[in-house]
């Protein structure tokens, strides 16, 4: 289990760095919907609810699956459907005659 | 079987890095937000096939009835109301992480190893400061609650203390390992959520994208905690992803306003700050909406600066006529935005895209600083502390800060309803400037007259 986390240390720290060299090049055009679309990435922990929803049984550990499935879904469902609102909005202008 | 899974779990990985590399242009932006929901799409039907989920109606019934609340949330949302969106949906982030890892808890207690033993309560702690902040922030960005700083005795001291009280229970928890210590998780779960509290409530409403920005990061490092937990690398890398996004924004944002991050955390600036200078003796030049189309008129090239009391007044459909107008004349006209213009980083350039304004139009300030100087006419609309030239001099709430070089063009016209200062309290020499004119009232007010004038014309 140690090599385990030693791992996602690793991962963890590589994919900040990825996360810093992307995210820098991001205009500041850009920045409301960059952070409305990196919220709803952040709906990732949905995954982790599906997991602790899904086991079958009916006790605490289910319903709290279940709410985090629910928070983490809007989330998601939310973030991404505004950012591509706001993106739609961005224009170039037409080349007129 | 897993390992199909963490091939699609990889796939996933992939489209979230390659969405966030579209969005550095605005020409291919959407279609990374698209390659964003294609990762998300495969990650949660991947997550599905997992040999743990044997009962499906949970989940329909959670995805079914977040997927309503949120489809509503994006549709109705205002732009203006963009912060208060951001800041609910960190909190939701921040709330779900900390649900997740309290389920994996609850699902063996008696056998929790040492690696959830350290991050179950340190995702808890995260997702819980997450999510009691952003509802702070959320509250004072909907005016539910004053968005003057709060700050009550020994702010400071009570802060220190419960962080420390924090982590002596996550170690305590820690170190007892393999015990069902639910009483510990269960106090911590109420200081986490009261330090989320604490920390926000002493911010003050200028600095709210900075806040926003920050807990738009801790929602990303909650959601890469809780991917240690359950040791899931999408959920690592994902929430990595958004946390260094949100730390950037935080930078680049302090960075704008001239502030460290500590100082806006821990500085309650607005206190004290009472005492302005009045500008007594000093002149300035009046002028009507008249006037100002005279000199937009005879103007070769104009530059806009909006300010965020642009948006309040919804007076951007209002500008952005007169922009039209002038460019049918001839004339060259940009926007140049500040970093801070709105209530969240990019905010003023998402209200000017809504009015129709294209893009190329808008400049950010690095872009457009070096044009003032060969500029005919800045027209200012709601903007005041970020053209303040006081920012250059010394000893003043304003020294330092980077901004517009409004004061370099020939003639300046400033849109304002008085003569007071903005947030930081420092007058501005501007408008007493010989080149100035001040042209009093309600923005939208009297860009509406501007363009009456205009269309006569």
């Amino acid at each position: 289990m140690t090599g385990g986390i030693i791992v996602s240390i690793y991962v963890f720290v590589l994919a900040v760095f990825a996360g810093i060299e992307l995210i820098t090049r991001v205009p500041p055009l850009l920045h409301t919907p960059l952070m409305s679309g990196a919220n709803a990435i952040s709906g990732i922990t949905l995954v982790g609810a599906l997991i602790m929803a899904g086991e079958g049984g009916s006790g605490f550990s289910t319903i709290l699956g279940f709410l985090a499935i629910i928070f983490a879904t809007i989330n998601v469902v939310g973030g991404f459907l505004v950012t591509d609102r706001m993106l739609e909005m961005f224009k170039k202008e037409e080349k007129k005659k | 079987m897993s390992i199909l899974i963490s091939i699609f779990y990889l796939i996933a990985i992939s489209l979230f890095i390659f969405g966030l590399k579209f969005l550095s242009s605005p020409g291919t932006a959407r279609r990374g937000n698209l390659f964003s929901v294609l990762a998300m799409f495969i990650a949660v039907v991947v997550t599905l096939f997992d040999r743990h989920i044997i009962d499906y109606k949970f989940i329909i019934a959670g995805i079914l009835l977040g997927s309503i609340i949120g489809v509503i949330a994006a549709r109705k949302v205002k732009m203006t109301a963009m912060p208060q969106m951001v800041a609910a949906f960190n909190a939701f982030g921040g709330i779900a992480s900390a649900m997740v890892v309290l389920s994996q808890y609850f699902r063996f207690p008696q056998s929790i190893d040492l690696n959830n033993a350290i991050t179950i309560p340190l995702t808890l702690f995260i997702g819980m400061v997450t999510f009691t902040g952003s509802i702070i922030a959320f509250a004072k960005l909907q005016d539910l609650i004053k968005s003057a700083p709060l700050v009550f005795p020994a702010h400071r001291a009570v802060n220190f203390l419960l962080h420390l009280l924090i982590l002596v229970l996550i170690v305590l928890f820690a170190a007892n390992a393999g015990a069902t210590r639910l009483d510990l998780l269960v106090v911590l779960f109420i200081l986490s959520g009261i330090v989320g509290i604490t920390l926000v409530i002493p911010i003050g409403g200028a600095d709210m994208p900075v806040v926003i920005a920050l807990l738009n990061s801790y929602s990303g490092l909650a959601a890469a905690a809780s991917g240690f937990v359950v040791n899931n690398y999408v959920l690592i890398v994902s929430g990595a992803l958004v946390g260094a996004s949100g730390l950037i924004l935080t930078d680049i944002m302090c960075k704008a306003m001239n502030r460290s991050l500590w100082n806006v955390l821990f500085g309650a600036v607005g206190l004290g700050q009472g005492k302005q200078e009045t500008a007594g003796k000093k002149q300035v030049i009046r002028y009507t909406p008249v006037d100002a189309v005279v000199i937009l008129e005879n103007a070769q090239s104009v530059i806009i600066v909006p300010g965020y009391g642009l948006a309040v007044a919804q007076a951007q459909y209002a500008l952005q006529d007169v922009v039209e107008m002038l460019r049918k004349k001839g004339t060259t006209v940009q926007y140049a935005i500040h970093p801070v213009a709105g209530r969240m980083p990019g905010h003023m350039n998402v209200l000017l895209a809504e009015a129709n304004v294209p893009y190329d139009l808008l400049k950010d300030m690095d872009e457009i600083n070096e044009e003032f100087q060969s500029t005919d006419v800045v027209l200012v609309a709601g903007a005041n502390d970020v053209i303040n030239p006081a920012a250059r001099e010394k000893g003043n709430a304003l020294s330092g800060m980077p901004i517009l070089n409004v004061d370099e063009a020939q003639s300046i016209i400033i849109i304002k309803r008085s003569l007071s200062p903005g947030f930081a309290g420092v007058d501005n020499p501007l408008f007493y400037d010989q080149k100035t004119m001040m042209v009093f009232g309600d923005a939208k007010d009297m860009l509406l007259k501007i363009s009456g004038i205009l269309k006569k014309e």
